[in-house]
């Protein structure tokens, strides 16, 4: 019987959907916590960048229409579909450096943060929302609506990191554009393919592969993204982000320090949430 | 590619009359290889445009396109604004060029030449029972007439596809001669609807058949049919404008309609044409797009070749 040949995965971007390579053509060797060679991940370019966020703007306002109800299905049917993965997702994380429990532990409070998360969907208006008395004869109503399309700079946390920062902002009806960790992106690209068999909407999350300083720029400069998490972003990098985006005034998530095993809170969420008020006359 | 056409006809295009004679003359064009035209397309297609030659590019294409609403929703209003936004693309560049000519339907032309006065705009016109050309003569005569008392400086017709698939080409040839004959000084475009001729053959047929006739301009499509404007119809359609000025010396342009609502469309309709027809083709004069949303996307291009950043669509008008 002779050995058989592994069949080994070519990690790539998920844009819209798809898993398409780089449009640069371009990748880079990943390596494990000891050096040793482990996949080469696609270099994702300033295009693929402008791809995802055209995908990403194409997606938002379907993704916003749904009920919260419906998007809080969904976000639950991606822990499913996580948990359903736990060994992959074990292996991906010890080969970051991490022991057997700890990757276990890891992959298991990722699951759970995306759970806490999606439960927030048809909560977070009850939460930031508010029936105002004014002195007329109206009601005066302030519900949450969705920022748009939000950029994220991914924290080296390669699992839990990532889903502390990704899920809130699409569970209140945003879409994302991932800028992945840089030293160990693939978990990010498995989550992709975990997004893409959970029904989630193509272009409501869109995962990129590569450096950092070379995609967050575009990112923050681009025009049509209205938000920016800076997580993953050094204190020069995100100085520079945070200077590009005030071009057009986006809202900038730039928190200090990360705890991830921490309680969330819910200001990740309320950080890409706008506020709308209606007033609605009464006895009409 | 690139067969040049050698009917061994003795007759100049121009005086083919009468249907065995059209028939004999349009079924002897030489075939056209599909694979080759498709591979051909494609291939052109992949040139990369970057850079000085990008932006140039982008400003032809600005001022190449044929600004169209063809909606039964259509106002006098929207006309109006379509009008403003061809004439200041971007109201916040002056450099930006204005587009070629404003197309709406016949009864909207006197609301879109008061609008243009004086701007060096065209107002196109489709006319002959736009899209599906099923009217009586005398109604696409009608409709032309009015058209062109109205102002409109081109005017956009449809062939009757029913009589070319049924082979009565003398139909289509006598109605488009009719129709030129309405025109008077107005420009006449032929809406050859090129999804619904189904092969190629019939492309370059029925752009011989357009040109025979007396046609200013050959155009792919309404617009109302997928597949509308592809790059092998049009370069097949190029091909034809290219043998058919060698042959009678007479030029005649081409517009693509339909489908084009990228940058990257229209800069590999560009590059086709220089390609294919050659650079006499590569103005407004002789050759158009059709399009509505190409324009925003142009536009959007062009800001981010000028300031470094993509720019977004929140940051230009709606039509």
């Amino acid at each position: 019987m002779t050995d058989r040949l592994s069949v080994r995965k070519t990690y790539k971007l998920y844009v819209g959907g798809a898993f398409p390579r780089s449009e640069s053509g371009r990748s880079y060797a990943v390596n494990d916590a000891k050096g040793n060679f482990l996949a080469n991940a696609s270099r994702a370019s300033r295009k693929d960048v402008r791809d995802a966020v055209v995908a990403a703007r194409k997606a938002q306002a379907g993704w916003a229409a749904r009920t919260a109800y419906n998007r809080g299905q969904i976000l639950y049917r991606v822990a499913e579909m996580l948990e359903g993965r736990r060994d992959q997702f074990t292996e991906e994380l010890r080969a970051t450096g991490l022991a057997k429990n700890a990757a276990r532990a890891e992959v298991d409070a990722a699951v759970d943060r995306w759970v806490w998360y999606a439960g927030w969907a048809d909560k977070i208006a009850q939460v930031t929302g508010a029936a105002n008395p004014v002195s007329g004869p109206f009601f005066n109503f302030s519900t949450p609506e969705p920022t748009g399309v939000v950029g994220i700079v991914a924290p080296d946390g390669p699992l839990l990191g990532l889903v502390s920062v990704l899920a809130p902002v699409v569970v209140a009806g945003n879409t994302a554009v991932v800028v992945a960790a840089e030293p160990a992106p693939l978990p990010a690209v498995t989550l992709g393919e975990v997004l893409a068999t959970s029904d989630v909407p193509g272009g409501v999350i869109n995962i990129l592969t590569g450096h950092r300083a070379e995609l967050a720029p575009w990112l923050a400069s681009h025009m049509d993204v209205n938000g920016l998490d800076l997580t993953g972003a050094g204190e020069e990098l995100a100085a520079e982000c945070e200077k590009a985006a005030a071009e057009n005034l986006k809202r900038v998530l730039r928190p200090a320090g990360n705890d991830w095993t921490a309680d969330p809170g819910t200001v990740r969420m309320t950080t890409f949430l706008e506020t709308k008020t209606v007033w609605h006359p009464v006895g009409v | 590619m690139g067969d040049a056409v050698c009917v061994s006809t003795e007759t100049l295009p121009g005086l083919v009359t009468g249907t065995a004679e059209l028939r004999r003359f349009l079924h002897g064009l030489p075939g056209v290889d599909q694979v080759g035209a498709e591979e051909r397309a494609a291939r052109l297609a992949t040139r990369s445009i970057k850079k000085s030659a990008k932006a140039e590019a982008i400003d032809l294409a600005i001022s190449m396109v044929d600004l169209t609403t063809l909606e039964g929703a259509d106002t006098p209003g929207k006309v109006r604004a379509l009008c403003a936004k061809g004439m200041h693309p971007d109201p916040s560049d002056a450099s930006v060029p204005r587009v070629a000519a404003i197309c709406v339907y016949s009864d909207l032309v006197a609301e879109a030449v008061r609008a243009l006065a004086g701007s060096g705009i065209g107002v196109a016109s489709v006319a002959t029972a736009f899209p599906s050309g099923r009217a009586p003569l005398d109604a696409k005569l009608a409709d032309t007439r009015r058209a062109v008392e109205d102002g409109a400086s081109e005017i956009d017709m449809v062939i009757d596809r029913g009589a070319f698939l049924a082979g009565d080409y003398a139909k289509v040839h006598d109605e488009i001669v009719a129709i030129k004959a309405e025109c008077g000084e107005a420009h006449l475009k032929v809406i050859l609807e090129t999804g619904e001729l189904v092969t190629y053959d019939n492309v370059r047929r029925a752009s011989w058949l357009a040109m025979m006739a007396g046609a200013d301009f050959i155009k792919t499509s309404t617009g109302k049919v997928s597949p509308a404007a592809t790059l092998p119809v049009t370069l097949v359609m190029l091909e034809a404008v290219r043998d058919y000025r060698a042959r009678t010396g007479r030029q005649v342009g081409v517009k693509p309609a339909g489908g084009i609502r990228t940058t990257k469309d229209a800069i590999k309709h560009l590059v086709l044409v220089n390609e294919t027809a050659g650079p006499d083709w590569l103005t407004p004069e002789w050759f158009r797009i059709g399009a509505s949303s190409l324009l925003n996307d142009l536009l959007m291009q062009r800001r981010k070749l000028t300031t470094g950043v993509y720019a977004g669509p929140d940051y230009f008008t709606l039509d």
